[in-house]
């Protein structure tokens, strides 16, 4: 999994030096036919996918183990917060036995995860819905908010960010980079949270042109997914802008610019998946990070996704839903990290060559 | 850095935002600390001369309260980033000094925690304890510390590596005072830049949990609680949110300014502006130049340049060069790195950097006007001129296949159907001697070996059946056996198939070795034009041209490694160039008129031409 700083901008002559094939003299790289060059392919994917595979169990594992974790670290006894200081001892020992916390640390473990792989992840301290149920619920509306929040920032981010790039790049966008910079830069600073109330403010309570609270349906979704949104597309929009300008100064866009082809040509197959591309690189985590902004904006609009059933069940020491809750947004952190590589990988078929990720 | 180097002006600010905040943070408590909390029959009220920024639903005013609440809040803050900051600092640090095992399995894991998304890591932690300002800042401290533990990581493995650690390793320094010594020391810029966005990160991320009710509870209050406040109130007294989001916006930016102007101010190079060219103002020459077009007989004439002058914000790059390239024939282009060789030929095939102004009394290329500089060149061009580049391994787009781009060309200018398209590229890529050229053409450019590569960008521009092939140092990339192959290539492909060539290159020997007519430049200007065979004889006249080639070794030499030591002195940078020959400074031959007067191409008796008043009254003495 690449972030920003080992996400190293590998020009193409350090993708040769980093090449695991070198190509070192005319005879070195000589595959005789075509098949082998497939089947060379495959192997390269099948050793690039097994790597991450292979990261991708070790992250859910740990995450099993941490979120079991949560309930045994809490400080005193968590069958007597669940309770109440006026509940009598026979009934706090009833509740750790319900709780399974009289059992030895192994067997706990055990239960927990053979239950997480069957899809029991215990019920809520609070009402007695079983978790799974609850996040079954709540999670398609959360999705929801996190996929338009995405379209968001990869429409904004890029539109914003290729065009200003190449306005640079011709000396005509001089006058407009420094505002282009000052605004990404402001809006990329802000916090959902703070976007939120600004623009329930505007577009909810003043204009009325969108309802205050959130919910599924493209008017009740569109200002969580602007709240989500703006800032990682304002800093992806700063991001692309510069990738497009490095893309556009390298010398393959000088043979593309021989070949004299239309401007939407050049954009399209020249241009654009080498921006996509280095950007991801770089700005993956951009996208990871939404689930964080989805949790927090959720609270804002009042919108019954899991980020608002965690922050409740924090609040109130229900357990096994912040448990579920949370193994669950691991579980997507970790889907979008692995569909950021693999889209990585189809794109820039160098990658799949790389050494280290 | 020297230590007189003006502040940047980002760094400035966000310290004059910080100090506010800092200074708010100690006085307001003690002026303010019992008013904010002074209950007011004033509920929920907007903005009026008494509550500037209205009062909550308990009648305080906001304003206060806001004011009050910033030393809570970069305490948290400051706490936050200090767990974040240490524990990251010495876990990604201490990885590297560690064993093998331990560096490699500690990289990686630092690399999966950073891909996690630190709020969720938070809202684990804060479910632990019961929420409340001491889980708080832990829960936000331990989240950020993977980020901190990847930057030092990285730093300290390159740290590390370095021959004065490594000699400290040898001598039985400990592992510790490696550490607290030799790297932490060297690494602690790019972490203070880390900290101050890590404390903006902070202020924004605790305040986003306070605002969910996860983090300071009642009655303490920091930003965030006041913001949700605001929101709850936000139908009746929308202003009770200006002052908390404003409090934890500016704060932010001014960390987040501290940590760019600090970075900026460390890496100065980023900001450092062009030095100003020097304009020359030289008289206008009177004498006509004589063009170097002497195209061999009637042939017909496939380029012909006239005057172009290339600029660069005002430095003249290229300044006044004619040129004529016959069919068939190959005119080479040689002088030093900056003569403006390369300028020339990407100005004929009109492929300058937008960013260069220019322009010709005349550029045609087969008949076809390319002469304004306004008008985006005619699709025809890419089908009239092949163009090869100096390196073979940056030319290619690496994330198409070599087929797709090989084949862009007959595809979309002649609408020739991908197989048949297909079928010729393998047909021409299997003429420049490219092994298995089926396969290449699924390949990706990175997997072909730099000779092959080199091979394959000249069967791209051979493909269109071109009549000129513009070659801009086609060997200078590639090792030295290769060399010897693609100028025979090139070679072959003009005696087969008549294309012509302008080659461009450093090397007197490569070009002397492949063309008919050889062009000399220097600071921007051809100063001679000689045929090869005269050039071959020795038969040359500037004095240029001489030492390059007194500077150059016989055959059997290393010919790429060859420097011109003989010829001392630099060749002027562009707008160094004024009246003056700008070849007098190194000149041996040099006299008081070529100080005041920049010479003009004149024939010699040879049939070729040189700009030299030394030439030239030399020749004027003769007859």
């Amino acid at each position: 999994m690449t972030g920003p700083e080992t996400g190293v901008r590998t020009t193409d002559a350090a993708a040769g030096a980093a090449l695991t094939v070198p190509a070192a003299g005319p005879g070195s790289e000589v595959p005789e036919t075509s098949a082998p060059a497939r089947h060379r392919t495959a192997a390269l994917w099948a050793r690039y996918l097994g790597r991450r595979l292979v990261g991708v169990v070790a992250v859910l594992l740990v995450i099993i183990l941490l979120t079991f974790l949560i309930v045994r670290f809490v400080p005193g006894d968590p069958a007597r917060l669940i309770v109440g200081m006026n509940a009598t001892p026979d009934q706090v020992e009833q509740v750790r036995e319900d709780l399974g916390l009289n059992d030895p640390f192994w067997q706990q473990l055990g239960s927990y995860v053979s239950g997480v792989f069957t899809g029991d992840l215990g019920e809520s301290f609070v009402n007695k819905q079983p978790v799974t149920e609850m996040i079954g619920q709540r999670l398609p509306l959360t999705a929801q908010l996190a996929l338009s929040a995405l379209a968001v920032v990869l429409v904004l981010g890029f539109l914003l960010g290729i065009t200003a790039g190449m306005l640079d790049h011709r000396g005509r966008g001089r006058a407009f980079t420094s505002p282009f910079t000052a605004v990404t830069s402001l809006v990329g600073a802000l916090p959902e949270y703070i976007t939120g109330t600004l623009l329930v403010y505007v577009f909810a309570l003043s204009l009325q042109w969108f309802p205050v609270q959130g919910g599924p349906g493209f008017e009740s979704m569109l200002l969580p997914a602007l709240a989500v949104g703006l800032p990682p597309a304002a800093v992806l929009a700063r991001l692309v802008r510069n990738e497009t300008l490095t893309v556009l100064s390298q010398e393959y866009m000088t043979t593309a610019t021989s070949k004299r082809l239309s401007r939407t040509r050049l954009l399209l197959r020249h241009v654009l998946p080498n921006v996509v591309t280095s950007t991801l690189t770089l700005g993956g985590l951009l996208l990871v990070a939404l689930l964080g902004g989805t949790v927090i904006t959720e609270n804002v609009f009042n919108i019954s996704g899991v980020g608002t059933a965690v922050v409740q069940a924090i609040l109130r020491s229900d357990y096994p839903s912040v448990q579920g809750v949370i193994l669950v947004l691991g579980l997507v952190a970790v889907v979008i990290n692995l569909a950021v590589d693999i889209t990585l990988g189809l794109l820039d078929p160098r990658v799949l060559s790389r050494r280290t990720s | 850095m020297s230590p007189r180097r003006r502040l940047p002006a980002m760094l400035v600010t966000g310290l004059v935002l910080f100090g506010l905040m800092v200074a708010l943070g100690i006085l307001a408590p003690l002026i303010w600390g019992d008013e904010a909390d002074a209950l007011t029959a004033d509920i929920r009220q907007g903005s009026s001369g008494a509550h500037l920024l209205g009062t909550d639903a308990l009648g305080r005013d906001v304003l206060l309260r806001t004011l009050v609440a910033t030393r809570l809040t970069l305490l948290m803050a400051l706490c936050a980033t200090l767990i974040a900051v240490v524990i990251g600092t010495l876990l990604g640090a201490g990885v590297v000094l560690a064993g093998r095992f331990v560096r490699g399995a500690g990289a990686r894991t630092i690399d999966l925690l950073v891909s996690y998304p630190p709020i969720i890591i938070a809202l684990a932690i804060t479910a632990i304890f019961t929420p409340g300002v001491v889980s708080v800042v832990v829960a936000i401290g331990v989240a950020f510390c993977p980020q901190f533990a990847r930057l030092t990581n990285t730093l300290a493995s390159s740290v590390s590596a370095r021959q004065y650690v490594v000699v400290a390793r040898l001598l039985g320094s400990g592992r510790t005072r490696l550490l607290l010594r030799h790297v932490l020391p060297n690494i602690s810029a790019p972490v203070l830049v880390l900290s101050s966005v890590g404390f903006a990160t902070s202020i924004v991320s605790l305040s986003g949990l306070s605002f969910l009710g996860l983090g300071v509870q009642q009655p303490d209050y920091d930003w965030g609680t006041l913001l949700a406040a605001g929101l709850r109130d936000l139908s009746v007294t929308p202003v009770e949110s200006v002052g908390p989001a404003l409090a934890i916006l500016l704060t932010g930016l001014g960390a987040g300014l501290v940590g760019d102007g600090l970075a900026k101010h460390w890496e100065p190079r980023q900001s450092v502006r062009p030095p100003k060219l020097r304009r020359s103002r030289g008289r206008q020459l009177t004498v006509p130049p004589v063009s170097t077009a002497a195209p061999s007989g009637d042939r017909e004439v496939v380029a012909s340049l006239r005057e172009l002058q290339v600029s660069a914000g005002g430095a003249p790059l290229v300044r006044g060069v004619s040129l004529d390239i016959a069919a068939g024939e190959i005119v080479g282009l040689v002088g030093e790195s900056g003569s403006g060789k390369s300028v020339t030929a990407m100005a004929l095939a009109r492929l300058l950097n937008p960013s260069l102004t220019w322009s010709a009394d005349r550029l045609r290329i087969n008949g076809t006007d390319l002469q304004r500089a306004d008008l985006s060149a005619p699709t025809s061009l890419a089908t009239d001129l092949g163009v090869v580049f100096q390196d073979p391994s940056s030319c290619f787009n690496p994330a198409l296949h070599i087929g797709t781009q090989l084949t862009e060309v007959l595809r979309v200018h002649k609408g020739v159907p991908r197989r048949a398209a297909e079928k010729l590229a393998i047909a021409r890529l299997r003429e420049v001697r490219v092994s298995s050229p089926e396969a290449r053409m699924h390949q990706y450019p990175h997997e072909l070996s730099g000779g092959m590569r080199q091979r394959a960008m000249i069967a791209m521009a051979l493909l269109s059946e071109p009549r000129l092939l513009v070659a801009d140092e086609p060997t200078t990339a590639l090792d030295v056996t290769v060399q010897a192959d693609v100028l025979r290539l090139l070679h072959q492909i003009n005696t087969e198939r008549g294309t012509a060539m302008l080659l461009i290159s450093h090397d007197i020997k490569v070009v002397s070795a492949l063309c008919h007519r050889v062009c000399v430049m220097y600071a921007g200007r051809i100063v001679e034009e000689v045929s090869v065979a005269d050039l071959r004889a020795g038969r040359v006249h500037h004095p240029y041209t001489k030492a390059l080639l007194a500077a150059s070794p016989g055959e059997d030499a290393d010919r790429r490694t060859a420097p011109l030591q003989p010829l001392g002195g630099r060749p002027p940078k562009p707008g160094e160039v004024g009246n003056a020959c700008s070849f007098a400074p190194r000149c041996p031959l040099v006299m008081p008129r070529c100080l005041e007067e920049d010479p003009v191409l004149l024939p010699d008796p040879d049939g070729g031409s040189a700009a030299c008043h030394a030439v030239d009254s030399e020749l004027t003495v003769a007859r």
